[in-house]
This record gives structure tokens, sequence and C-alpha cells, in this order.
């Protein structure tokens, strides 16, 4: 299989050395069909992967900006951007650095932020693929975006497909805007105004709903959110986080049995598992 | 910043994203432990999801953005295109702001 590894650049590294074998009709026909398979998926995928990858250009423009008005020489937003690659804990290391805060405070109170990235890990590790390249590289560009546009996919090779996508697009557009906005500096406006706070968490719950679907999924994420917002004005950012995955314990408690008139089914029982929109 | 400090965040940051793939692939997972592990998962991604629209610092985002994501979840509840979902939340905050809404 031409995309047996990871992402749609399997296939067009693939192509070539599958190329060289083709000497008459049957093999054409059968990377022909994956081709346009690929085709399909990604054209979806980046449908989808576009506006949120507009909007992380946006916000790392955004950064870009702030880390060079606090005084950072350019090399810092563009260093941090390509080598730590975490909005939030990029936020964070400046914003503590720019308050007074030493730069232990900042690489720990960053790194509290970034430890989500573990259970995250181990929980779509597989979307990265198998070898070693691509967990190399994948683990590098895992997000809450693109873990979350893996977790949606049912189907294992769309898991993958839609990690790679859109860890990779969120990983171009956020340098480039990272880049554009520490030029640019204090030209580059508040993106508050534009509402793009709200675009990622938005997006993130359209990606969360189908599972949420699930009765049990649901309740431990609804008491591990419960947790996590009556946490935050109480503990450092980043742990709130953390201790919603209390709300795992919820999976011990008995399932209550629905007693709903099967009348109710139709409306909402027609939804299908397939998680993208 | 100083060019350790952003070595020592971008190899911790590193870490922690590698630990995860590596560990899940030391050991056999059941269909169970699995299970949890998606269900902790999106129980995290719950929490980043309340916490980024009704928090901001340690208080209160303000009504603009948490009607935001409402409105865009609605959208995504409603089955509308994902891009729609993430425009309907971002122009929802961004006019509510212009209106001077907190």
């Amino acid at each position: 299989m031409p995309f047996s590894r990871s992402a749609g650049l399997a296939v067009v590294f693939g192509m070539p050395i599958v190329m060289f074998g083709l000497t008459n009709g049957p093999p054409v026909f059968t990377i022909s069909a994956m081709r346009s398979l690929w085709r399909t998926l990604d054209r979806g995928l980046l449908r989808d992967v576009a506006p949120i990858a507009l909007a992380s250009g946006l916000v790392g423009a955004s950064f870009g900006a702030i880390a060079v008005a606090d005084g950072n020489p350019l090399w810092v937003p563009v260093a941090m951007s390509l080598l730590v690659f975490a909005g939030g804990a990029q936020f964070m290391a400046v914003g503590v650095v720019a308050a007074g805060g030493t730069a232990v405070a900042a690489v720990l109170a960053a790194l509290l932020l970034n430890v989500r990235h573990l259970p995250f890990g181990l929980a779509v590790g597989h979307a990265l693929g198998g070898s070693w390249p691509a967990r190399l590289v994948g683990s590098h560009v895992m997000t809450d975006e693109s873990v979350a546009f893996a977790m949606a996919q049912t189907d294992p090779r769309r898991a993958r497909a839609a990690f790679w996508t859109c860890g990779l697009a969120l990983y171009v557009c956020w340098n480039i805007g990272v880049v554009l906005g520490a030029l640019a500096g204090s030209a580059v406006g508040d993106t508050d105004a534009l509402g793009i706070d709200a675009a990622f968490p938005a997006a993130l719950l359209a990606l969360t709903l189908p599972a949420l679907r699930d009765a049990v999924t649901r309740r431990c994420a609804l008491v591990g959110a419960l947790i996590a917002v009556v946490a935050t004005p109480l503990v450092p950012a980043g742990v709130p986080v953390l201790l919603s995955l209390a709300g795992v314990a919820a999976m011990l408690l008995p399932v209550p049995r629905r007693v709903s008139a099967p009348a109710d089914r139709p409306a909402d029982g027609s939804s299908t598992t397939e998680a993208r929109s | 910043m100083t060019l350790a400090a952003v070595l020592v965040l971008a190899l911790g940051t590193y870490g922690l994203r590698l630990a995860g793939p590596l560990l899940r692939d030391r050991v056999r997972l059941s269909e169970r432990v699995t299970r949890v592990l998606a269900v902790a998962a999106t129980t995290l991604l719950t929490a980043l999801i309340a916490t980024a629209a009704l928090t901001s610092g340690s208080g209160y985002a303000g009504w603009s953005l948490p009607a935001g994501v409402l409105v865009g979840g609605l959208a995504a509840w409603r089955r509308l295109p994902f891009v729609v979902v993430v425009v309907l939340a971002a122009a929802t905050t961004a006019v509510l702001r212009l209106l001077g809404a907190p």
C-alpha cells in the first residue's frame, strides 16, 4: 500500500517508487483509485482545517507582535514557534518574563500548560503512524486541534490523515504568522476584536460533539469540565484542565437505563457515527 | 527569554508530546484501557473548551466569548459545515465586542 505511512506525504513520496513498477493496466487503476480517495479525503479535510489554520496564523501574528513589543529580539518568537510550537505555552512564557518573572518560572509555567499532551499522545498515538519518522515528527505537530481532528474520525486511516493535515497546516500557518507579526510589530491589531478567541473553542466543540453523544463519555467530560472551570481561579494555569481527568472516574458509576419512549428516536437516533461535518 | 530557556521549553514540550505515542507502543493496551484513554482525551478537550469559553486568566471571560462559542456549538449541533461553525463563533464574539459587551 503506497499510503501505509503517514499523511498524504506518503503518497507524494511513494508514487515515483510505485510508478517504476508500472508496466500494464491494473496497477494504474489501483493507484488512481487510491489517489482519488486521498484527493477526496484531503479536499474535505483541507476545507475543515483551513479556517483553523488561518485563525492560528492570525494568533501567531499577534504572538510575534506581542513578543517583540515586550522587548524580545526577533529570533525569540520565531525560534520558540518553530521549536516549541505550542501557542498557549508560548504566550505564557513570554508573558511571565514580561511581567518580571524569571526564565525558570516562565519555562515551568509554560510546561505545566503542555502536560496535557501526554494523555493526548496516549489516546491518539496510533494516529501518528507506526514508523519512527512518523512518531518523531508527528509528536512535534501534536496540538489540541490535531488531536481533536483525529479523535473525530471513526476510521483509523482517516484519523491519521486528519491528524497530519491539521498538524502540518497549523505548523506552517502558525510559523508564517509569527514571522509576519514579529516583523510588523505594533501594526498588528488585537485579534480579540475579531473574535478569534471564540473560534478555537467552537472548533474544538464541533470536533468533540460526536464523541459526546456517548452517554458515559458525556458524563465524564461534563464532570471534568465543571471541575476545570471551578478550579480555574484557584490553581495555576494548566492545572485546571489536568484536574478535569478526575471526571473520568465517573465511568465507574452505573449507566442510567434510558426509559425514553421510542417516539423520540427518529429525530435524534438517525445520527451517524461519522464525525466530520 | 534566553536561548537556554527557549531550548529547555522546546525539549520539555517535545518530551511530553513524544511520551504518549512511545508509551502506547511499549505496552499492549486492552480494549478497556483504550476506551478509558479515549474518554480521558475527550474529557481534557471538553475541559479545554469550557475553560477557554468561560474564563480569561483566572476570572470570568465576560459575555461575548461564551456567547460566540455557544452560537458555534449550536451551529455544530445543527450539523452546519465546520467553516460556518468557526466563522459564526468568531463573528458573534466580534460583533458583541464591537457593541461594547464585555
